[in-house]
């Protein structure tokens, strides 16, 4: 329809244009305004459950990536209470895993850490859970450490949407979930995950690494040391960097 | 048709558990290949739902309610001490195992606990030392005392619903003679609201299915009552399954459903056989089938699948979820169930209580049903009251019943507080009592529970916090890390090391789970700490240490590890 191009929601009172089937998110993206968000990756089904992308959309809550954008609908984004919020979450996020920063290799490129940076994260807030999680650095060339898995399941829908393959799962209940591989053994190893796939690549946090490659490009000159994560075309950048590390 | 769906995940996965005590990775292997089903999925499922279990338990398998109606911490472990076990753990001869579940919808009969999928009530000390001794014994649960599991429904005040006789097929032979919009208009005009708690408009939901396009359309009864203190649909499906049932095939015949699930909660699995014996009398009645009642085009059928210890599941997307063999995991809305449902075709999901209000009101009429309740919240609602009164059980009211009432008909004396709605509804005192039951007032699923100026209420929230915390299903992150966040702040209050910013910090996180979680547990799981702030305020001030700085973390317990490693337990060893 012609007057497709008329829709507007309003983002923060500014006119924002949508199409039809779009959602909040994508409507923000496609006009080059940034919602914090982990577990949506353009391209991928949304899933809606880091809550980052949480907004008020004529003063009711709502995950930006998946509510259908529609007009007359006026949202609230970036306010300084819910980057409060959100601030809270990614503090959540951090305590309920095992994060140190320093000494993992994603530092840097990590999109939990670049989000901190963004919302003015210094300290972790809540009391540390903890958890004991298993490593599998079973697989050759790739290491799955999910003391630092965020459980955003962008590994997951990658492996079954991008690669045609099923390689992981989210197991288990509340603070017990976790990410499982989809073989015989339960490891990566036995999995048909290939260093190709985009599974392999798509981690937003240092759970899922490439072997052998550490420390190639210098603390100081890594992804979010240069961008900030709020430029909304770097999900490209991310993906070709570590997808072609070598070059 | 093979109805027994002997073949769905859920039910092979029980099977196995069943015989051999535990689901192992190459049993997992196996079912999955049976049902060519990833691995990853099998396990997945087998590690969500809290009656599966990876390690070996006992050939006496005992989970002990854990609610504040029907469970008892204090004699779980004298049972545990008798047994010389931990709860939570096997006895290293494999012969029995404890753990503490969510409730199991035994609130009316005192504390009771399931034993090998069979509910065990009125538990005091005397019966636990004869339970001890029957497991010592290792005799067969047949050769106990058959009165330790006979179930009286306790009813203690009926009206429309549960006073009405209602005999098989009558409602689909009032329906025969009317168009289907008629039937409809006739569910419209009567108001009715869907009774799990959140009153939608039952022939709205009914005609948003049927006015969508797919040719494939489900009828799912709700029956996975989890909310703790809610028993009354085991009396309807004890009791009442048939016009249950009928209701289910009213629904079917508007939306035109050929197959209908009813999603029964693993705790009620004993009521399995009977509700099967009754969908073969329809059967056989010519009630469900092919061409019911004579009438051209009207297939439908019902099964039954049983979940596994998930409270989630009451949430109908979560519920969908699971009865396609997957983890109960709320889906994204919308799309809503009725345009998107089980495999993806529209579906009414409805509760237990609900259809059958439906068949009563295609039997008698709209009138029959609006004549009773309040203009907002027409008929009567079944409420299931437990804690502390003289007389628990199931009452029916008509809407607009005042607290005041109710507690005066069951016999409560000296009541501190009231939840009406189980842990996810409302926490009130006495200056609510003139309250009523009602949508627009105070809303229930039928969860009553009472408790008297004796209880430690701070106690009772902190209980609540737990089974959240446990029932979360992880999905997002505001519930899976908030909810533990609560539980561990509300150890800390009850444990006598809480101070002021304990409090800000449980009124702050409560506040973010209620408002950025993805589905109604997260946002009615902060309720009980945010009531109790509210209404109770004087109860968590009286407990907080009075000191300047206390550390976030509990220093003794911390040091648990420590203690364990050098093998020591004495006075030194502790703060």
């Amino acid at each position: 329809m012609n007057n497709n191009a008329d829709k507007i929601i309003k983002i923060d009172g500014v006119d924002v244009p949508f199409k039809d089937g779009q959602t909040i998110m994508d409507a923000a993206l496609a006009a080059d305004i940034y919602i914090p968000h982990l577990c949506h990756k353009p391209g991928l089904s949304p899933h809606g459950s880091c809550k980052l992308c949480t907004v008020d959309v004529n003063g009711r809550p709502a995950s930006s990536c998946t509510m259908p954008a529609s007009e007359g609908q006026e949202i609230a984004n970036n306010t300084p209470a819910l980057n409060e919020v959100r601030k809270s979450i990614t503090q959540m996020l951090f305590i309920e895993g095992n994060h140190l920063c320093p000494s993992c290799e994603k530092t840097g490129d990590c999109t939990l850490q670049a989000i901190g940076y963004h919302l003015g994260m210094l300290d972790g807030h809540f009391p540390q859970f903890y958890p004991r999680r298993e490593v599998d650095a079973s697989h050759g060339s790739l290491v799955l450490d999910r003391d630092r898995c965020i459980m955003c399941e962008l590994c997951v829908r990658a492996s079954r949407e991008c690669d045609g393959k099923n390689v992981f799962t989210i197991s288990g209940r509340g603070t017990n979930r976790h990410l499982i591989v989809n073989s015989d053994s339960g490891k990566l190893v036995d999995s048909d995950i290939e260093l190709e796939d985009m599974a392999a690549h798509i981690c937003p946090v240092g759970a899922i690494l490439i072997k052998d490659h550490g420390y190639e490009v210098p603390i100081g000159r890594r992804t979010f040391d240069i961008h900030s994560v709020a430029e909304t075309d770097l999900d490209d950048v991310i993906l070709t960097k570590v997808r072609h590390h070598d070059e | 048709m093979n109805q027994q769906h002997s073949d769905h995940l859920l039910h092979l996965l029980h099977a196995h558990q069943r015989q051999h005590h535990f689901i192992s990775d190459q049993a997992m292997i196996d079912i999955a290949s049976r049902l060519k089903l990833p691995r990853a999925q099998v396990e997945a499922v087998t590690e969500f739902y809290s009656f599966f279990s990876r390690k070996p338990r006992g050939r006496f398998d005992i989970l002990f309610s854990n609610c504040t109606s029907c469970g008892d911490a204090v004699l779980m472990q004298e049972l545990c001490d008798r047994l010389g076990i931990k709860a939570g753990e096997t006895r290293h001869d494999g012969v029995v195992s404890i753990t503490d579940t969510s409730c199991i919808g035994m609130c009316d009969h005192g504390v009771s606990a399931l034993i090998n999928d069979r509910p065990l009530h009125s538990i005091d000390s005397n019966k636990i030392s004869q339970i001890a001794a029957l497991v010592e014994a290792e005799k067969p649960l047949d050769a106990w005392p058959t009165e330790w599991f006979e179930i009286d429904n306790h009813i203690q005040r009926t009206d429309l619903l549960l006073s009405t006789p209602f005999e098989a097929g009558s409602a689909l032979k009032v329906m025969r003679d009317e168009s289907i919009d008629e039937t409809l208009e006739k569910i419209r005009y009567s108001d009715l609201r869907g009774r799990g708690g959140a009153g939608f408009s039952t022939a709205q939901k009914w005609k948003f299915c049927r006015e969508t396009e797919e040719e494939t359309r489900y009828v799912i009864c709700n029956a996975d009552e989890g909310e703790p203190g809610t028993f009354k649909d085991r009396l309807l499906l004890t009791s009442h399954a048939n016009t249950v049932f009928e209701g289910m095939a009213v629904c079917a015949r508007i939306i035109n459903a050929k197959q209908g699930y009813i999603y029964l909660r693993a705790e009620y699995r004993y009521l399995l056989d009977s509700l099967e014996a009754t969908l073969a009398a329809r059967r056989k009645d010519g009630l469900l089938g092919n061409a019911i009642l004579g009438i051209e085009g009207f297939d439908f059928d019902i099964a039954i699948v049983v979940g596994a210890g998930a409270y989630i599941c009451g949430e109908e997307s979560a519920l969908i979820e699971s009865l396609e063999e997957k983890c109960g995991n709320p889906r994204i809305r919308p799309p809503f169930p009725v345009i998107s449902g089980y495999l993806g075709k529209p579906t009414v999901v409805n509760n237990v209580e609900t259809l059958a209000a439906a068949a009563g009101i295609v039997l008698h009429g709209e009138r029959w049903f609006r004549g009773a309740g309040t203009w907002q919240s027409r008929g009567t609602k079944i409420l299931s009251i437990s804690g502390d009164c003289c007389k628990a059980g199931i009452y029916e009211y008509p809407f607009g019943v005042t607290i005041n009432d109710i507690l005066n008909d069951c016999g409560a004396e000296r009541t501190q507080a009231v939840q009406i709605g189980g842990p996810s509804g409302t926490l009130i005192d006495a200056s609510h009592f003139d309250h009523c039951i009602a949508f627009e007032d105070l809303a229930t699923g039928g969860s009553f529970m009472i408790f008297d100026d004796s209880r430690d209420l701070l106690q009772v929230i902190r209980n609540f916090t737990h089974f959240f915390a446990h029932e979360s299903c992880g999905f997002c992150t505001p519930c899976r890390v908030g909810t533990t966040l609560m539980k561990n702040g509300m150890d800390k209050v009850c444990s006598g090391h809480g101070t002021a910013h304990d409090l800000d910090e449980l009124k702050s996180t409560a506040a973010l789970v209620s408002r950025r979680s993805h589905c109604g547990l997260g946002i009615t799981a902060p309720n009980p700490i945010r009531d109790g702030l509210k209404n109770f305020p004087e109860l968590f001030e009286q407990r907080l240490l009075h000191q300047k700085m206390e550390p976030e973390f509990n220093l003794d317990a911390s040091l648990e590890e420590a203690r364990q490693l050098t093998q020591r337990d004495d006075a030194e060893a502790h703060l």
